[in-house]
């Protein structure tokens, strides 16, 4: 099949545009501004709706405004972004308003920097805003995923009436690789909560306020339950060398294919080293860690372009069967020769 | 084919990134497996650009690396930044009318040319980058220089004429200098 | 027997939550009476805010959303925009629409988008139990106003009628009152031109409504309805800003 070169940014657009989104609403920021750039180009041609938003506030609000008509909508931002976003997130996650939120991600806190990074796992896995939620993020690391990543979203977001976040290092949007084009699919979901005036129905209200504590928990129960059913069905994880592996890396992104060149470097040298790759970062593919270390993983060695945060859940799911160490930067993502040099020394400390 | 990582660096407005993305799309077109990654962000706007490219007959694990095979450099403080960096018995190539000395490394196949002169000479100073792909290709083989011709005006999709024309006789011009002088 | 007043279809047969005196109710009714008149109720989206109005969509028999403080215009954008056949409204108050959703009421309005605002200024906070507003009025005793609003810590009152009227996206900007039934018709007027100039496409429309808090001003209904009459319209005059033809 012919392979077409395209920017991880332009790949996601196309590939929501393939899926069927229909309506972009955003506010510009460096490292994720592509996808923006690309649906207004796009949208003018084939009837879609793209809109300059004022704020980031303002664009995810509109995006509950249009997913409640029932369409398929998408935003895309970058971690200062997507903080000023949370408010409208927790709201949609409430009302379950299916859409596709993108993070195109960089370092932080604060303006920290526009290079990429993975610090807003903690803020992407835990809800992000206030109250009791999870979206599903997804992980992508090629530019390929980042086209079908984006289908992939729309459908998981339908389905579950969920929103999905796609979250990408900075580098995945910027970067060019060959990719096979998805056909364009016809989104097959009804609908029947949607408002789009009530001719001939009874009225539809989409509200998030549950004044009486009764329907208040029963409504986080429900959404409890919701999260369960995710968390049973969902779970996805890419694994490499695992089953007979004494030491494996954990990285999600771009970094893994960084962590599973080191991976095939290190078992040159007679390391028993594997990789897991979560996909699913919400909800995390635990199981998959819990396999490795019943096989026989000793030691589990936590790559991000963070300062740890997904160390937490490798040592939830692990609840204390095996050991987990750390090995991040911020800003930059390290090179294969490096996590060489730090899956060696561990070898050697731990005599794997 | 072993996978070959080749690094292009320099000032941005040299063509850096579209020199990584003319070789890219020309490796592509030649079956092979691909990948381009710009720097980007507040090294690019402080004036120095580079891409990294990986051409691979398998599919690419890693489309990062500290030590590119090959370096191919505009400017002398992309020199300065990468010159240590190359792998062992690597290669670079040096623009040598902005890079006002000589590699310290005596491992490396090194290959000069003088690329804003050629340009001037050209009467098209915008095609420097060309020059120097076409005196590259010709000599690594990375891609095939009659490969890469050929899907010339695929990869310049979009442009005038003229414009391809122009790219095309720069290229060529590298082409022709490396076969008299490398 | 000839009926000369009945509930509007748009209104469901519901006694209202607001306070004795409060006017939210009579603008419900006059909301519910227009759509019913012009034919819309199946055509149309309203969006509640934050505020007293909160619960607006327990009243309306039509499509109602809830938004978060402030945000209504956005998401009245997000619909309005992928179904540009529907009518779309927005219900908001002073803090709402003045304060924390400022950016969002000046950009709808600044894009001219084809939207229809009911603004309830009451120059106070209602449902948080009586805080000062953007439109509190210079001397206003609120909770957090407690000697009076003064302009050297607080400001000045914002007029946001006439702000809004200056942007070339606003197609008809209006302040009415329902301080008495001559008003209340001509604030029914207002309205239906409003609906009108979305129907046409013209662009942002918005009814400012004078309206009253009984409870948190600390008077009697009656004197709550005087006090729109003397001290509020003397500052937010009533009138149309803008009519684009």
């Amino acid at each position: 099949m012919e392979k077409v070169l395209m920017k991880g940014n332009e790949a996601l657009a196309e590939g929501a545009i393939r899926a069927g989104c229909r309506a972009y609403f955003g506010y510009p920021i460096t490292p994720s501004s592509e996808i923006a750039e690309y649906m207004a180009r796009k949208y003018p041609k084939i009837g879609g709706v793209f809109l300059q938003a004022e704020s980031e506030l303002a664009a995810i609000n509109m995006v509950y405004g249009a997913a409640s008509t029932g369409a398929r909508v998408m935003t895309a931002s970058s971690g200062p972004g997507i903080s000023l976003k949370q408010e409208g997130i927790s709201f949609i996650a409430e009302a379950e308003l299916p859409c596709v939120i993108v993070n195109i991600s960089r370092g932080g806190p604060g303006l920290g920097g526009i290079q990429p990074a993975q610090s807003d796992y903690f803020q992407a896995t835990r809800g992000g805003g206030h109250g009791d939620y999870h979206t599903m993020v997804l992980a992508p690391a090629s530019v390929q995923d980042m086209m079908d990543f984006a289908m992939e979203g729309f459908e998981l977001a339908d389905k579950y009436r969920i929103p999905v976040m796609i979250m990408a290092e900075g580098t995945l949007g910027q970067m060019m690789e060959p990719i096979i084009l998805r056909d364009p699919v016809t989104p097959g979901y009804e609908k029947p909560w949607a408002t789009t005036g009530c001719k001939g129905r009874k009225p539809n209200v989409i509200t998030t306020l549950h004044l009486p504590p009764e329907e208040l928990e029963q409504r986080n129960r429900y959404l409890k339950s919701k999260y369960d059913l995710i968390k049973a069905r969902e779970k996805r994880a890419e694994t490499f060398m695992t089953e007979d592996a004494k030491l494996v890396l954990v990285a999600f992104g771009l970094m893994s294919r960084v962590a599973k060149r080191a991976v095939m470097e290190v078992r040159k040298r007679g390391i028993k080293a594997g990789l897991i790759r979560p996909i699913t970062l919400w909800p995390f593919p635990d199981e998959h860690i819990v396999e490795a270390a019943e096989n026989g993983a000793k030691l589990f060695l936590s790559l991000e372009i963070n300062m740890g945060q997904m160390v937490e859940d490798i040592k939830l799911a692990l609840n204390g069967r095996s050991r987990v160490e750390f090995y991040g930067r911020i800003g930059i993502i390290p090179n294969p020769e490096e996590i060489v040099g730090v899956v060696m020394q561990i070898a050697e400390r731990e005599g794997l | 084919m072993e996978e070959k990582q080749v690094l292009f660096a320099g000032f941005g407005g040299q063509g850096v990134l579209s020199m990584g993305q003319f070789l890219t799309h020309a490796a592509l077109s030649a079956g092979k497996h691909v990948s381009w990654v710009p720097s980007y962000g507040a090294e690019m706007r402080g004036g120095t650009a580079n891409c990294l490219v990986t051409i691979s007959d398998e599919e690419i694990s890693s489309p990062i690396t500290e030590n590119p095979l090959m370096a191919v450099i505009l400017n002398r403080p992309s020199l300065d930044k990468f010159e240590n960096k190359i792998k062992p018995n690597g290669t670079l190539v040096i623009n040598s009318s902005l890079v006002d000395r000589e590699p310290r490394r005596d491992d490396l196949d090194v290959l000069k040319l003088p690329v804003n002169e050629l340009a001037d000479r050209l009467g098209n100073p915008r095609g420097a980058n060309m020059i120097l792909l076409g005196a590259y290709l010709e000599k690594t083989k990375v891609v095939e220089v009659e490969k890469a011709l050929e899907y010339f005006d695929v990869i310049f999709k979009g442009k005038s004429e003229e414009v391809i024309r122009k790219n095309k006789e720069a290229f060529l011009a590298g082409v022709e200098y490396a076969r008299q002088h490398w | 027997m000839k009926v000369v007043a009945k509930r509007p279809e748009s209104l469901y047969d519901k006694k209202f939550h607001y306070c004795p005196g409060c006017t939210h109710g009579i603008i419900h009714r006059v909301i519910a009476e227009c759509i019913d008149e012009m034919g819309l109720r199946e055509k149309t989206i309203g969006v509640c805010p934050v505020g007293c109005g909160v619960l607006a969509y327990e009243y309306f028999n039509f499509d109602m959303l809830e938004a978060a403080h402030g945000r209504a215009p956005a998401i009245a954008t997000g619909i309005k925009r992928m179904l540009p056949e529907n009518f779309v409204f927005t219900y908001q108050g002073d803090g709402d629409l003045a304060s924390i959703g400022m950016a969002e009421i000046v950009h709808a309005s600044a894009r001219g988008e084809n939207i229809t605002v009911i603004f309830i200024n009451n120059t106070i906070y209602g449902m948080t139990g009586g805080q000062m507003a953007p439109t509190t009025l210079i001397g206003q005793v609120t909770t957090t106003s407690p000697y009076g609003r003064k302009p050297e810590l607080a400001g000045y009152p914002v007029r946001m009628a006439e702000l809004l009227a200056t942007n070339e996206g606003s197609a008809y900007i209006c302040r009415t009152s329902v301080h008495n039934p001559a008003n209340v018709n001509k604030t029914k007027k207002a309205i239906k031109k409003a609906i009108q100039t979305q129907l046409e496409g013209k662009g942002f429309s918005m009814v400012e409504i004078l309206s009253t808090c009984p409870t948190n001003w600390g008077m009697s209904p009656l004197k709550a309805l005087e006090r729109v009459e003397k001290e509020m319209i003397p500052y937010f005059p009533l009138g149309e800003f803008k009519v684009k033809e």
